[in-house]
């Protein structure tokens, strides 16, 4: 690609001209600018076609509207989306973190309960055990779900898409299992702050998104962390010689992983008020996937963008938000997001970038 | 302990692992349940597994290969839509129906055997995407159930044939996954296509210096696979008699374990196509089971799948394991000569 934007420029003598292409160049090809070019273009269209669509209100000291919604909506596909990241950034991949979404979100409401009791005609509403206990309980069954799968692929060394089926299949089954393929409705009004809460008239989701990504941010920045993923990912045998723990690494990744789709699983469970083992979280590891892609993470591993899988993420849920608001059948939107990744894919690979760029090199001489 | 890794290192001890599985499952439940032992339990076992055989079969050339396709169900679903809405909408003449989604099954695997061969894109995320615009396709068609009522495909859902053992019998459904079996294996084993694919499998490189035609193996194998999808498709069909967007979901995950569990490996390269057969009866022996408990949920068969899934992945890594040890031993005994050092 910047093959022929060079032959552009050397065509141009121009110097200062010259400066400035440069300059956009660098703004054309920062590896954001395709994710947020994305993005823009889906705003612009909701712009055009749907009224009102970036009104913002206050009412009851929250803020309401469309994008409001669309980045509340959001939340736990950034935050497995964020998990993904670091996987694949390993060469690896997750699809068992909807069934992860089905536990946690199970084990949070199964423990929680909920009754409301009325104590001197004030109804009050008592959970099972306390709330933070739950929560840390389902936290847990996540971790342990994600040390499953680092011991599958870190240690056996299996191939992580197929480690990783073990826990898709069993885990939704086991979630069933524990709620008898019942939906488990919760009465427990502070674990519905986790999904649907306001804090300083903000989403709360919004902010346990932020902060996990503030933290994981730190933790490849500012240690060596995030370089290791990545020399882990373009070359796991060479990082290995190098004397970087590749086992413990991946080990790590995979259980970030899981801990981060049970904190969604939560979310989506908090926000629905109850458990549905049978399909919370269903297909949630494909839209993550898909969310890190658009992103600009190549799924071959190595270099890998914690803001563009974010991005990609909102990519997503602003997809699904304009094609339910303009009216088409919801059902379209498969088919578009399908049509997108076959788009986003084809982009990425040389082959076709250089087959598109074939014809303007042709046509200069 | 030599003779026993020898044995391990033999092509067909994970098949016969897998067979004698089989034959202890159904033996368990023999023991456990009144009428499991029959004849007629086990050719339903055919009857109800026919569409996931024939798909386990083109999944099997594509793992073999070293890809993977997660398209699989969708396109079945698609399929089973298409014929529906071709039969009663527009009245099409059934064999006609049948050729056409055949014919476009093949067209939508070759399509992603291109941009899988071609643009040097992940087998995984292409037949995820396929996945998603098939299911999509399915719901732009219609979003309730179609009923099939046409004549042809009726009598396909109702004929038994008789096997002339007692009142035992098949319907047309199994004669053709089992045509479809003869066939694959007469692919995989006896023909130029089939050394591509393996070779393909066990090294992608290698292959392409011996000069095989490595690209238009890996799209034939998508066609393949593409082409089994929808003729599982057109067997649901007759199975289900509807089209119905919901069809089949999850099956191309039961595919996968259909194929691992009959002894071929995921990495490629190794496997027998019989062995998907065994894959298969195996997965729907643990439903009869299930089935004939009655008190189990059909959650169990999930869990009991991601069991076996569990164990045979291990038995398969322990065995390359042990192989690439006694590949090692025997590379360190060829070292000495420095002739072999230096190739």
């Amino acid at each position: 690609m910047s093959a022929s934007m060079n032959s552009n420029l050397v065509s141009n003598h121009n110097t200062s001209s010259d400066v400035a292409a440069n300059r956009l160049r660098r703004v054309l090809f920062h590896p954001l600018s395709r994710p947020l070019g994305a993005l823009a273009v889906l705003l612009l269209i909701d712009f055009f076609m749907i009224p009102g669509f970036f009104r913002i209100e206050m009412k009851d000291g929250h803020l309401y509207g469309s994008v409001i919604d669309i980045v509340n909506r959001a939340a736990p596909l950034m935050l497995a989306a964020l998990g993904m990241t670091l996987v694949i950034a390993t060469r690896g991949i997750d699809i068992s973190v909807g069934a992860v979404v089905a536990i946690s979100g199970t084990i949070a409401a199964m423990l929680i309960g909920g009754t409301m009791v009325v104590n001197n005609g004030v109804p009050e509403y008592v959970s099972n055990i306390p709330m933070g206990w739950a929560l840390a309980a389902a936290l847990g069954v996540a971790l342990l779900c994600g040390a499953w799968n680092g011991l599958l692929v870190a240690t056996l060394g299996l191939q992580p898409i197929i480690a990783t089926l073990i826990l898709m299949v069993a885990g939704r089954g086991l979630a069933q299992l524990l709620t008898d393929g019942q939906i488990i409705t919760v009465y427990y009004k502070p674990f519905f702050y986790l999904g649907s809460g306001y804090l300083w008239g903000l989403p709360f989701s919004l902010f346990i998104v932020a902060g996990m990504f503030v933290v994981l941010a730190l933790l490849m920045r500012k240690t060596a962390l995030g370089l290791f993923i990545q020399s882990v990912g373009i070359n796991p045998v060479a990082s290995r010689l190098a004397g970087i723990r590749t086992a413990a690494l991946i080990f790590f990744v995979y259980i970030f992983c899981s801990l981060c789709a049970g904190l969604a699983g939560l979310m989506i469970s908090a926000n629905i008020k109850s458990a549905d083992a049978n399909n919370a979280g269903l297909l949630l590891e494909l839209d993550a996937i898909l969310a890190v892609t658009l992103g600009g993470t190549s799924l071959a591993g190595g270099k890998f963008s914690l803001v563009g899988s974010v991005i990609g993420a909102l990519i997503i849920q602003a997809l699904t938000y304009t094609i339910y608001s303009l009216g088409v059948p919801p059902e379209v939107n498969m088919v578009v997001k399908s049509v997108v990744v076959f788009l986003v894919c084809l982009s990425q690979s040389p082959e076709f970038r250089r087959l598109r760029l074939f014809k303007p090199a042709g046509s200069g001489h | 302990m030599k003779n026993f890794r020898s044995l391990l290192a033999t092509p067909y001890f994970t098949s016969l692992v897998t067979v004698a599985l089989l034959v202890v499952l159904f033996a368990m439940g023999s023991i456990a349940y009144d009428g499991f032992f029959s004849v007629q339990v086990v050719l339903n076992l055919l009857i109800d597994n026919a569409f996931l055989l024939v798909i386990g079969i083109g999944m099997t050339f594509v793992i073999l290969s070293g890809g993977i396709d997660l398209s699989v169900g969708s396109v079945l679903a698609l399929t089973t839509m298409i014929s529906a809405y071709l039969l009663q909408s527009w009245h099409w003449h059934p064999l006609l129906v049948i050729v056409c989604v055949l014919a476009l099954g093949g067209l939508f695997g070759a399509a992603m055997g291109v941009l899988i061969h071609f643009f040097k894109l992940q087998p995984f995320i292409v037949t995820l995407a396929g996945m998603f615009l098939a299911r999509g396709l399915c719901y732009l068609i219609s979003i309730n159930s179609i009923t099939i009522d046409d004549p042809l495909f009726v009598t396909m859902s109702q004929t038994r044939l008789e096997l002339g053992l007692g009142d035992a019998f098949v319907s047309p459904s199994v004669v053709i996954a089992v045509l479809m079996l003869a066939l694959a294996i007469y692919l995989a084993h006896y023909t130029r296509f089939g050394r591509a694919v393996y070779a393909v499998g066990g090294n992608e490189q290698s292959a392409l210096l011996m000069g095989l035609p490595v690209g238009r193996t890996k799209v034939a194998i998508y066609a393949f696979s593409g082409f089994c999808a929808a003729l599982a498709g057109v067997l649901f069909s007759f199975y289900m008699l509807s089209g119905y967007g919901l069809h089949a979901q999850g099956t191309e995950l039961d595919a996968i374990a259909a194929v691992v569990i009959g002894g071929t490996l995921l990495t490629g390269g190794y496997g027998y196509v019989a062995g998907t057969l065994t894959g298969v009866l195996i997965l729907g022996v643990i439903q009869t089971l299930i089935a004939f408990d009655g008190t189990l949920s059909s959650w169990w068969t999930k869990i009991v799948i991601g069991v076996l899934l569990f164990v045979f992945c291990l038995a398969q890594r322990l065995m390359s394991l042990g192989a690439a040890k006694a590949a090692d031993a025997n590379g360190a005994a060829a070292a000495v000569k420095p002739s072999v050092q230096a190739a």
